[in-house]
């Protein structure tokens, strides 16, 4: 029990931050907005996936990865072609030339069905895939890169060619991808209609649900020896190291694992958005999706799912209002992240408000307050 | 291929070849400012891309004032522009450094995301200040038109200036990396930093001065760039990925493995585009060259470096 509750929740700070997480995900957010502007905060939260993952890989294992758009599209092109196959039954279809197929195979004069499409008929095999899928490549990636020691800059060059690839590559075989457009016109999920309003309130909640538990296995992660280690040979590898301990196989562990985190995000976005395309897989999403958890704080899980809303909310207001204005200000929060707020949301957290929550939950149960400075060296980068 | 007589066959390889080298060139061009930056600073530089655009940029407006200002000076403003790209480059690149990259040497993967977010804002200040649509310079009349010294080939005069200016530029480098004092310093400082201080070589104004001159290479990369096409807000991050992959292919610290992989990398895409689409060529080499690096990761040459 008491394991659970200090290495599941994170002790005291860690439920706090979880309980207000999850009142903000399943009360507050549904109650305050309206369903299209929920299916939109669903969307958000797809990325918060990724953003989650990129906290398990970059802020504790400090492997920058630009590549996370690789994973979050394989997943969810392994769940589009699923929902694709569904859409496109010869009776949906038959003003095509070949019936049966997807739209874009016929318009691509593609008389069958290529055999690595057959598979997704299957729903279990999909839902294997979405997952295996992307850890199958991160592993291999993973293995060739940090069984030679390569790491830093190079690892996160060579992961932003791989997401160049794999968008040129979707692009350029149209037949078999759907190309620039990607697959659309996704309906059903298993005979259960993701369109309409009730379940795209029981998609959101899925998400959600599925965030939460993305978190809470990153912590039990994070929290126990593998924890430490990470943030050990994040700041001694070296040192690491000479310890015996063998540094490439936990950091092939943990890239595995922000990889399904991020094919599950990918899978969820196409169940709530209806369609799967490559530019949520190229350079640009991929790094996009790092400042999400730059923004919320690169050691923080909980922070993650605030950046990545913050972010997304700022984009999509600015956006609609000064288009001219938003590059200007995602590129000043680029620099100023990463110059002066290297901590994020949840750095600015713990230095102004942690000690007056602390110090009001303290007087509630009538304790003396804990100083707040003992607290933060005692557990330095606490999975908050 | 059967109806094509012997000649033709070989006027398209030659094309293709050509095409090739110019591909080289082009990657080339862009990768030098980039290899001296990273070799040195061990610094991804991902607004790389921008200070190319900024001097295709230079161009264009000194095109603009040429053509209608100064009529008479049409043929010979390129040459001014080319000065005056690396000048505005530099410049720039400099106070980047400055303000920026050196409160971060500590941190190299920040330094890729804050120079991220610099490409995103000057991507937005070209396209306020000289329109989302692409330009092009009016190129001076010396350049146009094509050399053909046999019937069948035909080869553009401005793909033969793009030539001989990355092998005036190259050998430039290399004569100021390998030949002169500032060079002796550089070196000293990418092989011992420590050392480097010691024998009292300033290495932060080193530093400072290798970054803008590697960013005001890139403003002349961008301005010979303006010769063989138009010029957009995002022109630069285009071949940003591709620029980067030549650099670690080729090996850090390694002119030499820089150029060695820039020719690899464009004669491989070259040669593959004769017998697929292109994006499948592109496809094929990116891959090829994440295997040979996933094999063999410290590139093609790799410099003897005491770290």
């Amino acid at each position: 029990m008491k394991l659970i509750y200090e290495r599941l929740l994170g002790g005291r700070q860690g439920t706090m931050g979880l309980v207000v997480l999850c009142a903000i995900l399943f009360v507050v957010l549904p109650l305050t907005f309206d369903l299209f502007r929920l299916n939109l905060i669903g969307k958000y939260l797809s990325y918060a996936f990724v953003a989650v993952g990129l906290v398990l890989c970059w802020g504790y294992g400090g492997i920058l990865s630009l590549g996370q758009g690789v994973f979050f599209g394989l997943g969810g092109y392994c769940m589009a072609m699923f929902l694709k196959l569904e859409a496109s039954d010869p009776e949906a279809t038959k003003i095509q030339s070949t019936p049966g197929i997807p739209d874009f195979m016929d318009w691509n004069q593609i008389t069958a069905l290529p055999k690595f499409w057959e598979p997704f008929h299957s729903l279990s095999f999909t839902l294997i895939a979405i997952l295996a899928v992307p850890a199958l490549v991160a592993f291999i990636l993973a293995v060739a890169m940090f069984k030679r020691r390569v790491g830093g800059v190079y690892f996160a060059i060579i992961t932003q060619a791989v997401a160049a690839i794999l968008t040129i590559l979707i692009i350029g075989q149209q037949g078999f991808t759907g190309g620039v457009n990607g697959m659309t016109d996704l309906k059903t999920l298993h005979g259960w209609d993701i369109r309409n309003d009730s379940a795209k309130y029981i998609l959101y909640f899925v998400n959600c649900v599925l965030l939460v538990g993305a978190i809470l296995v990153s912590r039990y992660i994070l929290s126990g020896k593998l924890g430490l280690l990470l943030l050990a040979m994040r700041d001694k590898e070296e040192r690491v190291r000479f310890s015996g301990y063998d540094v490439s196989n936990f950091k092939i562990f943990v890239f595995v694992n922000a990889a399904m985190i991020s094919a599950i995000g990918g899978a969820m976005f196409v169940l709530q958005v209806g369609f799967m395309s490559p530019s949520l897989v190229g350079i640009v999403p991929s790094i996009e999706m790092v400042i999400f958890a730059a923004v919320g704080g690169r050691m923080s899980l909980i922070g993650a799912v605030y950046g990545t809303l913050l972010v997304n909310f700022g984009k999509t207001y600015f956006s609609e209002s000064f288009p001219q204005l938003w590059l200007f200000l995602m590129s000043a929060l680029f620099i100023s992240v990463v110059m002066f707020f290297p901590d994020g949301l949840a750095g600015l957290y713990n230095k102004y408000v942690r000690g007056w929550v602390d110090k009001r939950m303290a007087a509630l149960k009538g304790r003396r307050a804990i100083p707040r400075a003992a607290k933060a060296e005692s557990v330095p980068g606490s999975a908050t | 291929m059967d109806g094509m007589s012997l000649s033709d066959m070989g006027s398209i390889l030659a094309m293709q070849g050509f095409n090739g080298l110019s591909l080289f060139c082009v990657l080339l061009l862009m990768a030098l400012g980039l290899a001296i930056i990273f070799g040195q600073m061990g610094v991804i530089n991902m607004a790389h891309g921008e200070f190319m655009t900024v001097g295709a940029y230079t161009t264009f407006v000194s095109s603009h004032v040429a053509s209608n200002y100064f009529p008479g000076l049409m043929s010979s403003y390129f040459l001014i522009a080319i000065v005056g790209a690396f000048v505005i480059a530099f410049a720039l690149g400099y106070l980047t450094e400055y303000l920026m990259i050196r409160h971060l040497y500590r941190r190299p993967l920040d330094t890729l995301l804050a120079t991220w977010g610099l490409s995103l804002g000057m991507q937005q200040a070209f396209r306020s200040i000289f329109g989302a649509k692409e330009v092009s310079a009016t190129l001076p009349n010396w350049l146009m038109g094509s050399w053909q010294p046999t019937p069948g080939l035909d080869i553009p005069l401005n793909g033969l200036f793009v030539m001989a200016l990355t092998a005036l530029l190259t050998s430039g480098v290399v004569l100021l990396l390998y030949r002169s004092d500032f060079g002796l310093q550089v070196r000293a400082t990418v092989q011992n930093r420590t050392m480097a201080n010691a024998v009292g070589i300033n290495t932060k104004k080193i530093d400072r001065i290798t970054f803008a001159l590697g960013c005001g290479i890139a403003g002349i990369a961008g301005a010979t760039f303006t010769t063989i096409g138009s010029t957009g807000p995002t022109s630069g991050s285009l071949y940003i990925v591709d620029t980067f992959l030549v650099v670690v292919f080729g090996g850090a610290q390694s002119l030499l493995g820089t150029v060695v992989s820039a020719f690899g990398i464009a004669q491989a895409q070259s040669i593959s585009e004769f017998f697929m689409n292109s994006s499948m060529a592109k496809v094929l080499t990116l891959a090829a060259v994440i295997l040979i690096l996933l094999i063999r990761p410290e590139g093609l040459l790799r410099a003897k470096v005491r770290r």
